[in-house]
């Protein structure tokens, strides 16, 4: 997931649309294709599977795959396949709003360190690194055994623990550009610091962000389905596809399909965010190959 | 330098990347130790900053402490006088301070157990776990490196598979394992710590995702090694392409790939606590688990504790291997790794 370089600070920043590149890439346009289905089994899961997913049928139990259940039923005779498409409404907004918290706040703490420096910046810097020294899903399970389990606090407890990444690099792109030539130019016409740091350093410092938040995103999903496998997120009977594992996880011996569509529905989603933040963030590099 | 700039995406070489003192042109020992001093004091940061958060947290504290347990006037007492709640902030402070200090974790009052010998007592199948799921993902990602750095086809191949383990949740992983190797093929057990072979499917389950992040950094740094001079005159004496990866390259591209350390140890102790619950194996993540679902504060924060001190000891130690072993590290480090 790691293997790609940022671009460095300084460098011309070059900005091609994705979408150029996309009739090259059938990659792409199959990952493309799917965050769409994706998105509409997010906002609209009735639009894709019909069934309650919610709704038990003791005598329907434990039916394997058919044409009726296409992902068969699981345990209590919910069917599996209404269950994953309206799990992903639980996952994907747990890691979209992880993401979009730790994004916020990682970019305010970062452009604070980097425009304040000295003792400012030396107090952010470490608080940075102390939140870090936890990893990841370890600092977000000690945030739940404070705030209890569920999706609010699971998204809380993700979101802090993504905070460093976002906050280093925003940090480090601010340090680069409150320095650079044309700030030092802006500042000699005497404009406030104000509009300095709103128009002229603000916008480039995060303007990887979006890529750190699509990449970030992948890892956010897994997190969020790892914690809600172990009971810390949303609680049953919600869908979601790290708790319907666990429940998978249980019935394994007698109904494999209980437990393995939510978990290729999370690598798929995951594959195909990754797809696209690569290539989006090779685009912003100016290389052509992700 | 540029590997050191992957942090952006796992926070990776956190304590690579900021450095407190403004050292310079100071000599050996003299960085060594600020970077000793500047792991002491991220550890100490966290110390204090797990004694405020249990003072912040809403409530009172005695009810944080105490778990899912009945609250009876014996331990509240008990409470009371081990955390000294009767006296100043400031000496309940070092009080805390200098428990810790002696490896004194305190005592979870919902399994009426000292925390540390309960920690004690787990420690050896996370680390049998993690030890196990380490040799996978180190032997992933030489192999796949090695056997694919700049052969077009086989490369997008093994790129693939990467990107898909990366993508795949461990534990759904392990669920995979445990339904084709144990239910169906009944070659290893579903379940425990008996023996070897019930260590193979977590291990893999554990490493596997993680070999393959580390794979893709060891391919580019052998991939860069092998366009360099020197491999040229290697081939000239007539070397075969495999010793040249593995005798010349590989010690290229081991370097970038140490960077990640500091996220592999986090994300080994993270990925054992969900890769235990699922296999069902006994060690510190099924207590951390079973300690946050039952509120069972002081067993959470020795966990935490106990993995921070962890993760800072192998990030610091890395970062003095470095100093040792590329002393250009020694003057421009600081400013590169910014």
């Amino acid at each position: 997931m790691s293997a790609l370089p940022t671009s460095q600070a300084g460098e011309t920043l070059c900005r091609r649309p994705l979408l150029h590149a996309l009739p090259a890439q059938p990659g792409l346009v199959l990952a493309v294709l799917f965050i769409a289905v994706v998105a509409v089994a997010t906002i609209w899961p009735g639009l894709i599977a019909g069934a309650d997913p919610i709704a038990a049928d003791p005598l329907q139990a434990q039916l394997p795959p058919s044409w009726q259940y296409w992902f068969g039923t699981d345990h209590l005779g919910r069917d599996v396949f209404s269950r994953v498409v309206h799990g992903a409404r639980y996952s994907n907004l747990i890691g979209v709003s992880a993401v979009a918290f730790a994004a916020t706040i990682g970019s305010v703490l970062g452009l604070l360190a980097g425009l304040a420096r000295g003792l400012v910046d030396e107090i952010i810097t470490r608080f940075l690194d102390v939140v870090s020294a936890f990893p990841d899903l370890l600092l977000a399970l000690v945030l739940i055994s404070f705030t209890g389990p569920g999706t609010t606090n699971l998204i809380f407890a993700l979101g802090v623990a993504f905070v460093p990444r976002f906050a280093r690099v925003v940090r480090a792109q601010t340090f680069v550009i409150a320095r650079s030539g044309y700030v030092e130019q802006a500042r000699t016409f005497g404009l406030s610091r104000t509009v300095l740091v709103m128009r002229h350093v603000l916008p480039h410092a995060v303007a990887q962000v979006p890529i750190l938040a699509t990449i970030g995103l992948g890892t956010a999903i897994i997190g969020a389905a790892g914690l809600s496998f172990l009971g810390m997120g949303p609680q049953p009977p919600a869908p979601e596809w790290g708790s319907m594992l666990a429940e998978g996880r249980n019935y394994l011996r007698v109904a494999w399909w209980i437990g393995v569509w939510p978990g290729l529905a999370i690598t798929l989603t995951v594959i195909a965010i990754s797809v696209v933040g690569r290539r989006w963030q090779a685009a912003f590099e100016g290389r052509r190959s992700a | 330098m540029e590997s050191r700039q992957t942090s952006a995406l796992s926070p990776a070489p956190a304590l690579v990347a900021s450095r407190p003192f403004k050292l310079r042109r100071n000599g050996l020992p003299v960085q060594i130790a600020s970077r000793i001093g500047s792991g002491l004091l991220v550890l100490w940061a966290a110390v204090t900053l797990s004694f405020v958060s249990v003072h912040l947290a809403p409530g009172d504290i005695v009810s944080l402490l105490i778990g899912e347990q009945l609250r009876t006037p014996e331990i509240e007492a008990a409470i009371r006088a081990e955390w000294g709640l009767d006296e100043p902030v400031l000496w309940q402070y070092l009080r805390y301070l200098t428990r810790i200090l002696h490896g004194d974790f305190g005592r979870s009052y919902l399994l009426q157990t000292d925390v540390s010998q309960l920690v004690l007592s787990q420690i050896v199948p996370t680390l049998k776990l993690t030890a196990a799921a380490l040799f996978v993902a180190i032997l992933f990602a030489v192999t796949s490196a090695v056997l694919t750095a700049g052969r077009r086809i086989p490369r997008s191949i093994a790129g693939a598979l990467e990107l898909t383990l990366v993508s795949t949740p461990s534990f759904w992983l392990g669920i995979l394992l445990l339904y084709l190797f144990s239910f169906t093929l009944k070659l290893f057990p579903v379940s425990g710590d008996r023996s070897f072979s019930a260590l193979v499917l977590p291990a893999l389950a554990l490493g596997l995702p993680l070999g393959a992040v580390v794979g893709q950094v060891l391919r580019q740094g052998l991939e860069r090694a092998l366009e360099e001079p020197f491999a040229l005159t290697v081939r000239s004496w007539g070397t075969s392409g495999l010793v040249l990866r593995l005798r010349h390259g590989l010690r290229h591209a081991a370097l970038p790939a140490v960077t990640l350390t500091g996220w592999l140890v986090g994300s080994l102790l993270s990925g054992a606590v969900i890769t235990e619950s699922v296999f069902g194996r006994p060690g510190l993540g099924r207590v951390t688990v079973e300690a946050v679902l039952g509120h069972d504060m002081p067993v959470v924060l020795a966990v935490a504790i106990l993995s921070a001190f962890t993760y800072v000891m192998l990030s610091t130690l890395v970062d003095i291997l470095y100093l040792l072993l590329d002393p250009r590290l020694r003057d421009e480090g600081r400013e590169a790794a910014r």
